[in-house]
């Protein structure tokens, strides 16, 4: 009998890829054994280090919550305000990378050798890399953003549509709601998206076509050769595993706010601590399952039924809202989006500075402190496409899914804010009052059957959690296994718990997740650095390729 | 009584081996019967191989040295899972259809207090395989 490949999943034979020679060998630097019966397979230093330092900086601001409050709120606004031009010119750097590589012969490389057939559907792979990069924020910002930029922060100076006293002025109406729209797809479409495909490209190129370990480090290879298996790998990789755990931490402490706030809203839940560690245990618990059912059969099953659920409630919120006018919406926002980009993303001498510093600033640092965790998890579930397709699949595809949401929530919402101003609770909970958490439920309160839509909402926060929190977990896995996609189990089970124990002890402590957040976001600035760096590791990994 | 013998190997750990493939080969001698190697890798580059093709020529290397140390006709299959730490199971059963075994001899650990959360591969595949399977103990 003769020797034979079964791909399960995963097809035939790849064809001869340009594979980096390196002394460097995978799990070389690993310590394995077991703790009990439970087997370990951990990457020392990173492991160890990361792990030490996340309790450290926990008991830090456990311990001296103001001063860590002070110090990090003073980084992230000298992080957001001081270097406003460096994130708006970086990210429009991204953008303009990934248009150039679909249209260059080097989209024609495909993510593991000229051979390789993609590893899952377009829908199921659509449906991973969208919750994972995304997912909770369209929940929480879709109805919050679009009101809040007609008629608060005033994107490009656009006015207003109400007075002082809330007195609607009918001739700012029309182009305020074009810029509500605009500013919000700004935020969500192209540029947060190039930053993922960005580092998502550079881990799958250097991992399935150079044979470099499926870890952030190995996307440097072209820029530090070897010593990227030495400190400076360790260094990338835990400060890649610490935006990760505490972006996590922070966002499953906010996402059992939403929930929490949801479930006062509809069932009258006491909103306090108990509700929400409850939350935090039952999503961890709901995470955990689904690691230990592995990628296929818990991240990607969750996934599509999330993406299920969320196009129901679009679908719902579209054809019981004011449907005409909400398609009208989404040309006019998509429109005005395209009119606006350049425009929006201009880094220099703007005079919109809350709306640059405080909204488009904070954002592109989110995006891009977000960017190790949904890059690498998009790296993992990209290989076989061509970069071309890949570019596209990640960059437009999505971009497009985030103006119609937008177009949809935030439609409705400005729709019930002008037509009703009096009345209006998303105006109430938006724009009188500012009270994220209860935007979109006050939206659906103004269509039919809201308490069933409200409960749906919950249960989509919820679940949008679970999968980040999931595959956020075997991302930190395999970062801390030195880019072993196969250590032991018990590995990922220790960070997913972990990840929700964090969570709750910083929601416990007075200020914990929003001081978390603000670090989170500053650790934004270096990793821009590295972004940029990759664009031209990308280059020279495709060019070579090519050859 | 036997024609095709499946051997699942890890080859990151196959010092750990010895009994089963030493099993594997006398049950061959035998029964005249030929052994097909079998091994599960992830896409992405592992502590063994950095592609999947490249897992596949070691798999071929490893079963080759078998078959000429032990005089049998041996043979490989790789298989490329998504998640071989939570998909081996599957992988696994999945290749005894593919190879066509009759007869599955899987190495194993003495059961221990983690087998109740997570079963060991050999005694799942004992559970769920419809051919004959003979878990080694190392």
């Amino acid at each position: 009998m003769a020797d034979t490949t079964s791909n399960q999943g995963i097809p035939e034979p790849e064809g001869a890829s340009d594979v980096i020679q390196t002394e460097y060998e995978i799990g070389q630097d690993n310590i394995d054994g077991s703790v009990g019966p439970f087997g370990f397979d951990i990457h020392n230093p990173v492991f160890v280090i990361s792990g030490l330092a996340i309790v450290a900086f926990v008991f830090y601001t456990l311990a001296l919550p103001e001063q860590a409050g002070a110090v990090f709120s003073w980084l992230f606004a000298s992080v957001t305000k001081g270097f406003d031009w460096f994130f708006l010119a970086a990210a429009n750097i991204f953008v303009i990378f990934c248009l150039v590589l679909i249209v260059t012969p080097v989209g024609k490389v495909r993510l593991g050798g000229a051979d390789a057939r993609p590893d899952y559907s377009y829908i199921g792979w659509f449906a991973m890399l969208f919750a994972a990069g995304m997912g909770i924020g369209l929940m929480f910002f879709g109805v919050l953003e679009p009101v809040y930029h007609m008629a608060v922060s005033e994107p490009l100076g656009v006015p207003s549509p109400f007075t002082e006293d809330g007195q609607l002025i009918p001739e700012n109406v029309e182009a305020a709601k074009k810029m509500g729209l605009a500013a919000t797809i700004f935020h969500w479409g192209l540029h947060p998206w190039a930053i993922y495909a960005v580092v998502a490209l550079a881990l799958a190129l250097f991992s399935f076509n150079k044979g470099l370990p499926l870890t952030i480090r190995s996307a440097f290879y072209p820029i530090l050769g070897d010593r990227v298996w030495g400190w400076w790998g360790h260094v990338i990789d835990t400060l890649a595993v610490f935006a990760t755990l505490f972006g996590l931490a922070t966002s499953l402490g906010f996402g059992a706010q939403q929930a929490n706030a949801g479930l006062n809203h509809v069932f009258g839940v006491p909103i306090g601590p108990t509700a929400q560690v409850l939350l935090i245990t039952g999503i961890t618990s709901i995470a955990l399952i689904s690691v230990l059912r592995g990628l296929d059969g818990g991240v990607k099953l969750l996934s599509e039924i999330n993406m299920g659920i969320a196009a129901l409630l679009l679908l719902f919120v579209l054809f019981v809202g004011p449907t005409l006018l909400i398609m009208t919406d989404f040309v006019n926002g998509l429109g005005a989006y395209l009119v606006d980009l350049i425009p929006l993303s201009n880094p220099v001498g703007r005079e919109d500075t809350g709306f640059v510093q405080g909204w488009t600033s904070f954002y592109w640092a989110w995006w891009i402190s977000w960017s190790p965790f949904v890059g690498m998890f998009i790296a993992r579930v990209s290989r076989g496409r061509t970069v071309r397709e890949f570019i596209i699949c990640v960059l437009i595809i999505p971009s497009l899914v985030c103006v119609l949401w937008m177009a949809v929530f935030g439609g409705v919402a400005i729709d019930q804010v002008l037509s009703d101003p009096a009345t209006s609770a998303v105006k109430a909970q938006v724009i009188d009052s500012y009270n994220p958490p209860l935007s979109l439920f006050a939206m659906l309160e103004g269509l039919p059957f809201s308490g069933i839509t409200s409960v749906i909402g919950i249960v989509l926060v919820i679940v949008f959690f679970v999968t980040s929190s999931d595959s956020g977990s075997l991302v930190i896995d395999t970062i801390t296994a030195g880019g072993k996609v196969d250590a032991p189990v018990p590995q990922r089970v220790f960070w997913c718990v972990f990840e929700g124990a964090v969570a709750i002890v910083l929601l416990l402590s007075a200020g914990g997740l929003q001081s978390l957040q603000s670090m989170v976001i500053s650790t934004g600035l270096p990793f821009t650095i590295v972004l940029l760096l990759m664009c031209w590791a990308i280059w020279k990994g495709l060019r070579a390729e090519q050859a | 009584m036997f024609s095709t013998i499946m051997v699942p190997v890890d080859l990151a750990h196959a010092d750990r081996l010895g009994k089963a493939l030493d099993c594997a080969a006398r049950l061959a001698k035998a029964e005249g019967a030929k052994i097909v190697y079998v091994g599960v890798s992830a896409a992405a580059p592992s502590s063994v191989a950095r592609t999947p093709e490249d897992f596949a020529e070691r798999l071929a290397a490893f079963a080759a040295e078998q078959g000429r140390a032990t005089g049998i006709e041996a043979s490989s299959h790789a298989v490329t899972s998504h998640d071989p730490a939570t998909d081996l199971d599957p992988a696994l059963l999945r290749a005894v259809e593919e190879t066509g075994a009759d007869l599955v001899v899987i190495a194993s650990h003495i059961p221990n207090v983690a087998d109740h959360i997570w079963p060991s591969n050999g005694g799942t595949i004992a559970a769920r395989a419809r051919t004959s399977v003979l878990v080694v103990r190392d």
